[in-house]
């Protein structure tokens, strides 16, 4: 991994088109400002995780687990 | 087009209905082209958003309205800037749902709905970080209290 000592107001360019800068720093937190095109999505580490996983978990679901539920339920609604 | 799909076997998809994700969505970048499918049956609050790049991949999806009346979507503009969108009634907002082995304990993903411009059909899985809505909403309750929908 590369690393950068950068100081407040300083940034850093991936390619020709991404820019990091550091906005503050706070003690133990640095702000963080991006500069990306349109189409280069930008999250948290942990939470981009989070939701990477869960993507995982929900691809490809059992249709025929759903086509059951409808069932169930319209059995209920006919009690 | 026809694609071959692993749940509905081949089926036919109109250009006009595949939307484009250019970002793809989180783990599955690879993959830009989906299409929602509502054809599980007319009862279902479920709907399927295919992917067309790879037919093997799909996701059940669901309007998180259904299952949470007061949910509401709240980005910044400058996150779905790629959605262009120009009146808010030409956007979808769906939820992602986990079918587990065991259906009572299905959930929905809450914290990171899918926004669809259908003006321009352009998709986005944003993430609402600053919200308190969970990633594993569990929904089956409500859905049984919806009635089916």
């Amino acid at each position: 991994m590369l690393v950068l000592s950068r100081k407040k107001g300083q940034a850093v360019m991936i390619g020709d088109n991404i820019e990091i800068s550091v906005v503050d720093i706070s003690g133990e937190q640095v702000k963080i400002g991006i500069k990306a095109p349109k189409n280069i999505a930008v999250y948290r580490e942990e939470i981009y995780r989070e939701i990477k996983n869960e993507n995982a978990r929900a691809a490809c679901p059992d249709i025929a687990r759903l086509k059951e539920f409808g069932k169930k339920d319209s059995k209920e609604d006919k009690k | 087009m026809k694609i071959n799909t692993r749940h509905f076997g081949e089926i036919e998809i109109e250009d006009e209905k595949i939307v484009d994700f250019p970002e793809g969505i989180p783990g599955f970048e690879h993959v830009r082209k989906f299409v929602l499918l509502s054809n599980i049956d007319e009862d279902s609050p479920f709907r399927w958003l295919q992917c067309v790049d790879d037919p093997s991949l799909a996701f059940a999806v669901i309007d998180p309205r259904t299952i949470k009346p007061d949910y509401t979507v709240d980005v910044d503009d400058s996150e779905i800037e790629i959605l262009n969108i120009e009146n808010c009634d030409d956007v979808v907002i769906l939820s992602i749902v986990v079918v587990p082995e065991d259906i009572t304990r299905m959930t929905a993903n809450l914290k990171a709905p899918i926004i669809i411009n259908s003006a321009n059909m352009t998709g986005k899985q944003v993430i609402m970080d600053k919200c308190d809505y969970p990633v594993r909403y569990f929904i089956f309750e409500a859905l049984e209290c919806a009635g089916g929908v």
